[in-house]
């Protein structure tokens, strides 16, 4: 080792220089979390105001703290209904994009058979590709089966465009697992589905939770897909049927805090619960993407 | 036969495993993917198909008016879009996963703080900031009008020369959390002997950024850049709640995705044509193509870029 200590104290700058500049970042970073909670908290406080507090005081703390707001938003605009049906749309494309993407990653990833290149490749092409852009071949698919206006419209178009993130993950985390528990598995009499079921398809479980997370956000939050496909109220999802409650009540400004505040918490809750999963599954979704 | 029921019986879990995902995926995101094409390419009278027409549709869109001048207006507004969501996430998104991605006391919380936005839909972002910016009523306006900046307060979104400025920021308040998150990540995954062989060579903070963590992030932000364009390239949903599906003041935040379901579905309160389905495929095969072109040019860059440690 040179003795190169000394050189680099000269070098560097003074104490006081230093903590001023920390000091300054610190600031800077503060400001800014401020700047992008500050409109997430103005919605919580306004949420509890009755329309003219709002406008009135809209940055103080609401005068009485009552949840009439929430029981008038939660009757009038439906919420249960749109709850229930943002629950099942986004719960039934998790079933269906599981039981298509988990085998299919399987058998590409621990099988060799001719086609296996070109059937990976065909997943892949799409990974890319947003399936909004073939909305009009979509859109008369699902008038033609008959599906538009039901919650399948919104299953099947969300379960077949997860499928190539979903496959691509999958296969990657199949591939690490050994072989010799699939041979212990076939000596001992597994039939090819048990082997998947009950032997590996558990151990790929991280990479289940990954798909899930990156998957259901999206989803959960989607409004194009809802706008195109469905008409009528009785399976409208919560960010569809609050833009048209939205639009009704602009005016009343107490409603409309009350209500985004509603529909944004299921997802809040989740993630502030368990951020840490949520971050690494969105960004390993990103990168490995 | 026998031959082909003998495969059936050594082979038969392999159709099990992967027919269901490929008729799921066939059906419903490569077929209309691949027909959107062919429906480019011809007549159409209503929902039902005529004769093939060549390139007439993308002839019509990029030179019949109004069509030619709603598609470039619409075309330079998500360039726009992208330009301005890059520098935003490659400057001020940059600084903050270089400053998180160290563990202090409290990075937790601002990693909470710039990341909580994202979880909200695009719907309740349009919404909250349509009040939160309206210039009568509104808390940015009461509090520019409290420090005494009245002079500042202007519609920002029912303007032309802010409308489209206003979307764009509001659209980076709620993205960012994103590639600060991604980028963290990356950061985290370079080897800390780099900096400590750094340190040795005398390399201040600003230095080791430059010389260390900028390289080794390029494919991450390669690949960052790619999801950003085809998010931007693709963005409707804020337009549409703030600003109306013909992106109003006078088409100034008119996007492309908005164009397109103007001219498929048509619009109501605008009037608009509905069920131009030819001139709308042809529309969405040119975003295909524009997305296709920069995810390539993208992918290709963040592969010759990529470092193995």
């Amino acid at each position: 080792m040179l003795p190169r200590a000394p050189a680099a104290t000269t070098r560097r700058r003074p104490r006081v220089a230093r903590t001023v500049s920390r000091t300054l970042i610190y600031l800077a970073l503060v400001l800014l979390a401020l700047g992008f909670l500050y409109p997430i908290g103005l919605m919580i406080l306004d949420a509890f105001k009755t329309t003219p507090e709002i406008f009135r005081n809209p940055f103080g703390l609401p005068s009485h703290v009552g949840l009439e707001t929430f029981r008038e938003v939660w009757r009038r605009a439906h919420f249960g209904l749109y709850l229930r049906n943002s629950v099942l749309v986004t719960g039934g494309s998790l079933l269906v994009l599981l039981a298509c993407a988990a085998p299919a990653a399987y058998a590409i990833a621990r099988y060799r058979f001719p086609v296996r290149g070109l059937i990976f490749l065909f997943f892949l092409a799409g990974i890319m590709v947003p399936i909004r852009l073939g909305i009009l071949p979509l859109y008369l698919l699902m008038k033609h089966l008959s599906l538009l206006d039901t919650p399948f419209s919104l299953i099947f178009t969300y379960a077949a465009s997860g499928m190539p993130m979903s496959v691509f993950l999958l296969s990657t985390f199949f591939r690490t697992l050994p072989s010799d528990l699939e041979d212990a598995a076939r000596i001992d009499g597994c039939s090819e589905y048990r082997t998947f079921w009950s032997i590996m398809l558990p151990l790929v479980r991280p990479a289940v939770a990954t798909v899930t997370i990156v998957n259901v956000v999206p989803w959960w939050n989607d409004f194009f897909f809802p706008l195109l496909f469905l008409q009528s109220n009785t399976w409208k999802t919560v960010p569809l049927g609050m833009q048209i409650f939205f639009g009704q009540h602009l005016t009343n400004w107490s409603l409309v805090f009350a209500g985004m505040l509603m529909s944004s918490l299921p997802l809040l809750v989740v993630y502030l619960l368990m951020s840490r999963q949520f971050i690494s599954g969105l960004t390993s979704g990103a990168i490995k993407g | 036969m026998t031959a082909v029921r003998g495969w059936f019986r050594r082979n038969g879990h392999l159709v099990v495993f992967l027919a269901p995902g490929l008729l799921l995926y066939g059906l419903f995101m490569a077929y209309p993917l691949l027909t959107s094409l062919s429906y480019s390419l011809s007549d159409w009278h209503g929902l039902v198909r005529g004769a093939y027409a060549g390139f007439a549709n993308f002839a019509k869109v990029l030179g019949q008016w109004p069509y030619n001048v709603r598609f470039w207006g619409a075309l330079s507004h998500n360039a726009l879009f992208f330009a301005l969501t890059f520098l935003i996430q490659s400057t001020l998104g940059l600084f903050l996963a270089a400053r998180l991605s160290r563990k202090w006391r409290g990075f937790a919380f601002f990693q909470a703080a710039y990341f909580l936005p994202y979880t909200m839909s695009m719907v309740v972002v349009g919404f909250l900031w349509l009040l939160l910016l309206n210039p009568t009523w509104g808390p940015v306006a009461h509090g520019l009008r409290l420090v005494g900046l009245e002079s500042w307060v202007q519609p920002w979104l029912g303007q032309r020369s802010t409308a489209l400025i206003t979307v764009i920021l509001v659209n980076a308040w709620h993205w960012l959390g994103f590639p600060v998150l991604v980028f963290m990540a990356a950061i985290q995954g370079i080897p800390r002997e780099f900096y400590e062989a750094g340190l040795v060579d005398g390399a201040n903070e600003l230095q080791s950024f430059r010389f260390i963590t900028l390289p080794l992030l390029l494919p991450s932000i390669a690949m960052m850049s790619i999801l950003t364009f085809i998010w931007d390239f693709n963005a409707f949903e804020l337009v549409f709640v703030m600003q109306g599906a013909s992106g109003s003041p006078n088409y100034a935040t008119d996007l492309l995705a908005t164009f397109f379901y103007r001219t498929a579905f048509g619009d109501p309160t605008t009037g608009g044509e509905p069920g131009q389905i030819g001139l709308a495929s042809a529309i969405g095969v040119m975003m295909l193509i524009i997305i296709g072109a920069a995810s390539a040019f993208g992918v290709r860059f963040s592969q010759r870029s990529q470092t193995e440690y």
